[in-house]
């Protein structure tokens, strides 16, 4: 069997190498270089702490097992030479600054705990001693890591390539392959690319390679911005962020918001987030913007009020409107099968996703129900 | 409060002094802002003004033209750390005012209906062997010393590197009475002379910069310091500071070949200039191959509104700047003026530019990125591992570049080699984009906030 994958993010490298694992012949497409969209524009997020029960709390439980994992076996695999991807499991500390969002805070939690997340109340100042003091209520989720995104998908693909793996970058698909009503692959900027089936994981622009294959995708682009501090002593030991989060990530609203997300990195930096807005595939970095962003994190630890911000990038996250990724083939192009959507959980999502495609294409039983996450959930699909 | 004056020039070097000087000629009310505490930009660098130097005059080239331009209003100390572009109008520039190490930087929004951006060159520095143990400095570094410290940098200096830059440097040095065991540059006679030489009567709007360089060969000569051509200095030595160097003849295109070992305790290097386009790539201005910003001959951006003198189009020297700088001024203010070609930057580049064989001196634990310690190995390793094409990956998994300048100092090596280890990179260019031109306190950012908050 022949899978051709386009899109050479962090999705695409994990569905590429549980394809190859599996004895899969695998090409991986890319119209640009690996890991330079999304991929590249997060803070590698590993998270449970903002997802309530239901299909995506299923697929990032399943995903942090598979990461866990990945952190002895890539490492082995890949030898000493191989950058670490920076797994760190630092655990997050969710904080609310209101009464209600502190009874918000404990409700969620309960909720969660019952789905099998390890959420404990905690005097966050004993996690985080330069955490405002003026917090009202502070959740400990042990479960939640961070990865460096740009290095672990490199990794995959580089053990995707260890199996067998092709990946060709610089590669954009142009338009399909047909025999009758199916898709044999399809043509690109560097020839015709036969294959049984088509995996498009391009992330934010998933839509666009989906219509230039005839069909259309409700997958948008969603604007997130991030600061970065310069180098400092570490003074934040665990991913923080305030419990309007939360409420943030699960909005359909497209209008500016902004939420705080604050932590260090292996490299000393604090990362500092984040906003998200629909508008395009508009990149400019806009001082109101930033200004928000800082403002909010400084509620949370008013210390950064001195520290300087040396960096601010943005990216787009694939924002589909019910907040569940598209995983599975599509049933209106037989041999076209879609890995996108998952907004801003991608780095988390992607190894349980890469596993649910290798298991519906081989035909293993799911480790995780697939049904959630159809293509034809969507009333214009 | 949104400013709106008619020209925004930003950068108060050669090109921005002449370019609101001849702005405010033709009427239009203008702001002059600069990121140093006076005028005169690195070319004009001088002592602080509570402390003239009776000599100022001898030690600076053209300072009488200064002396004209720097009685201009302008507002010093203030940097420039966000440009937001729009699609319907000039972009808005954002400025923090004061010391930079001050608790109390007074925030300043402008909307110019036009931009002037002089905002001048970085140093290029080539990595070698040992050239981050103290005593190697930059040319530049060196020279801001010897002009605005009068402070020799060593006893016993080599200069080296390539370009005209060098010969100024020298004399600078010479002059705070240091040795200067040789000037050396890395490129041969026959290229220096074939592209100085021909076609001279276009040279005729240059003939300034003529004379300002034949006045430091004249220093060179006096001081008995020999200038060598086709040489480089390769390697620095010494325990904990600079002893000596390695001095190596150079090919054609710089593939180091015999060398000898120098006694000295200073190396000053430089190997020409990159533009400082952060703020023209913010404003969505298009950059040519060489990463200089764009221009038409009356110096007009791909941005409309947007106007561009000096250094960042194209590395040219302070007289092409100051010609630049008052066509931009006096076009930004609604006046008309065109400049004449002289052609100066493109021979500047056939004479003096660095030439792909230079890694033949790397070695693979020589330093690249000093910020965040990365080598030579550490790129070329990532490269090979990774099989990535993509400049952001690869920064991203080495770290190079991500540090406290930002790629300022080595952007352009950086990518420059990883161009060579991936084969060719898929996303190249990237080096001039810093949407955060300069560092901003988070309090600083969130002041911000409460302004658009009341302003909503």
């Amino acid at each position: 069997m022949k899978v051709l994958v386009v899109g050479a993010g962090v999705i695409g490298a994990a569905v590429a190498r549980e394809l190859a694992r599996a004895g899969v012949s695998v090409t991986v497409l890319d119209r640009a270089a690996s890991a330079g969209g999304t991929s590249a524009s997060g803070e590698g997020n590993l998270l449970v702490s903002d997802k309530g029960p239901g299909p995506e709390l299923e697929l990032a439980q399943r995903s942090l097992t598979l990461w866990a994992e990945l952190r002895e076996s890539l490492p082995a695999q890949l030898g000493p030479g191989f950058p670490a991807i920076e797994y760190e499991p630092k655990g997050g500390l969710v904080v609310a600054t209101t009464s209600s969002g502190a009874a918000g805070l404990h409700k969620f939690a309960a909720v969660q705990r019952e789905a099998g997340v390890v959420a404990t109340p905690v005097d966050g100042r004993e996690l985080e001693p330069d955490l405002t003091p003026a917090h009202t209520a502070a959740m400990f989720y042990p479960q939640d890591a961070q990865v460096q995104p740009a290095i672990a998908t490199e990794a995959l693909l580089a053990s995707a390539r260890l199996s067998g793996a092709q990946v060709r970058q610089g590669v954009e698909v142009l338009g399909p392959l047909r025999r009758g009503d199916r898709l044999t692959g399809v043509r690109t900027s560097d020839g015709d690319v036969g294959a049984d089936h088509v995996v498009v994981a391009a992330g934010p622009w998933s839509a666009q390679v989906a219509e230039r294959l005839g069909v259309a995708l409700p997958v948008r682009p969603r604007r997130g911005t991030l600061l970065v501090t310069t180098r400092m002593r570490q003074r934040i030991r665990h991913k923080v962020y305030d419990a309007d989060y939360v409420g943030a990530v699960g909005s359909d609203d497209a209008a500016l918001q902004t939420s705080s997300v604050v932590e260090s990195t292996a490299a000393g930096t604090v990362l500092i987030g984040s906003s998200r807005e629909r508008r395009g595939f508009d990149e400019r970095i806009e001082a109101r913007v930033l200004s928000a962003i800082a403002a909010k994190a400084l509620v949370l630890f008013p210390f950064l009020a001195d520290v300087a911000v040396m960096r601010a990038y943005g990216g787009f996250r694939p924002f589909v409107p019910d907040h569940l990724p598209v995983i599975g083939p599509d049933p209106r192009l037989p041999g076209l099968w879609h890995a996108t959507g998952h907004e801003g959980a991608g780095i988390v999502l992607s190894t349980a996703t890469g596993e649910l495609v290798a298991d519906l294409l081989t035909g293993r039983e799911p480790r995780v129900a697939a049904g959630p996450f159809a293509v034809d959930r969507f009333s214009s699909v | 409060m949104i400013e709106t004056p008619d020209v925004l020039v930003v950068g108060a070097g050669p090109a921005g002094l002449a370019a609101a000087a001849a702005a405010r000629r033709a009427g239009a009310q203008v702001v002059l802002l600069d990121a140093a505490a006076d005028a005169g930009g690195q070319y004009w660098r001088h002592l602080p003004a509570e402390r003239p130097a009776a000599r100022e005059r001898i030690l600076h080239h053209g300072w009488d033209r200064f002396a004209r331009l720097r009685g201009q209003e302008l507002l010093a100390d203030a940097q420039v750390w966000l440009v937001e572009r729009h699609d319907d109008r000039p972009p808005t520039v954002h400025a923090l005012v004061g010391p930079a190490d001050g608790t109390a930087r007074e925030k300043r929004v402008f909307a110019p209906r036009a931009l002037v951006l002089a905002t001048g060159a970085y140093e290029r520095t080539l990595p070698f062997p040992g050239w981050d143990l103290p005593g190697v400095f930059t040319a530049g570094a060196a020279q801001a010393l010897a002009k605005a410290e009068r402070v020799a940098v060593g006893r016993r200096v080599v200069v080296a590197g390539a370009g005209p830059f060098l010969l100024p440097v020298a004399a600078s040095l010479v002059r705070t009475g240091a040795r200067v065991l040789g000037v050396l540059e890395a490129n041969p006679w026959p290229r220096l002379a074939r592209a100085w030489t021909a076609r001279p009567a276009e040279l005729f709007a240059s003939r300034g910069k003529a004379g300002e360089l034949a006045g430091y060969v004249r220093d060179l000569i006096r001081h008995r310091i020999p200038y060598r051509a086709a040489t480089g200095v390769v390697a620095a030595h010494g325990d904990g500071r600079v002893e000596a160097v390695t001095v190596a003849r150079l090919g054609p295109d710089w593939a180091p070949g015999t060398e000898r070992r120098i006694a000295a305790d200073a190396v000053c290097v430089s190997h020409g200039f990159v533009p400082r386009a952060e703020l023209a790539v913010a404003a969505g201005c298009r950059l040519d191959p060489d990463g200089s910003v764009h221009t038409d001959a009356e110096g007009r951006t791909s941005v409309p509104g947007v106007f561009a003198a000096g250094e960042i189009t194209g590395i040219g020297g302070a007289d092409l700047a100051l010609a630049e700088g008052s066509v931009a001024g006096t076009v930004a203010a609604g006046g008309a003026d065109r400049r004449g070609f002289t052609g100066f930057p493109a021979r500047l580049e056939a004479a003096h530019g660095i030439r792909p064989g230079w890694t033949g001196w790397l070695t693979d634990d020589t330093l690249v990125c000093r910020c965040e310690d990365v080598t030579a190995g550490d790129l070329r390793a990532a490269a090979e591992a990774t099989g990535s094409r993509g400049l952001r990956s690869l920064k991203l998994s080495t770290r190079a570049g991500l540090g406290a300048c930002q790629g300022r100092v080595c952007g352009r090596t950086v990518e420059e080699l990883l161009n060579r280890h991936t084969g060719g990179l898929l996303d190249p260019g990237r080096t001039a984009n810093r949407p955060v031109a300069a560092l901003v306190r988070l309090g600083e950012l969130a002041a911000h906030h409460e302004d658009h908050e009341e302003n909503a």
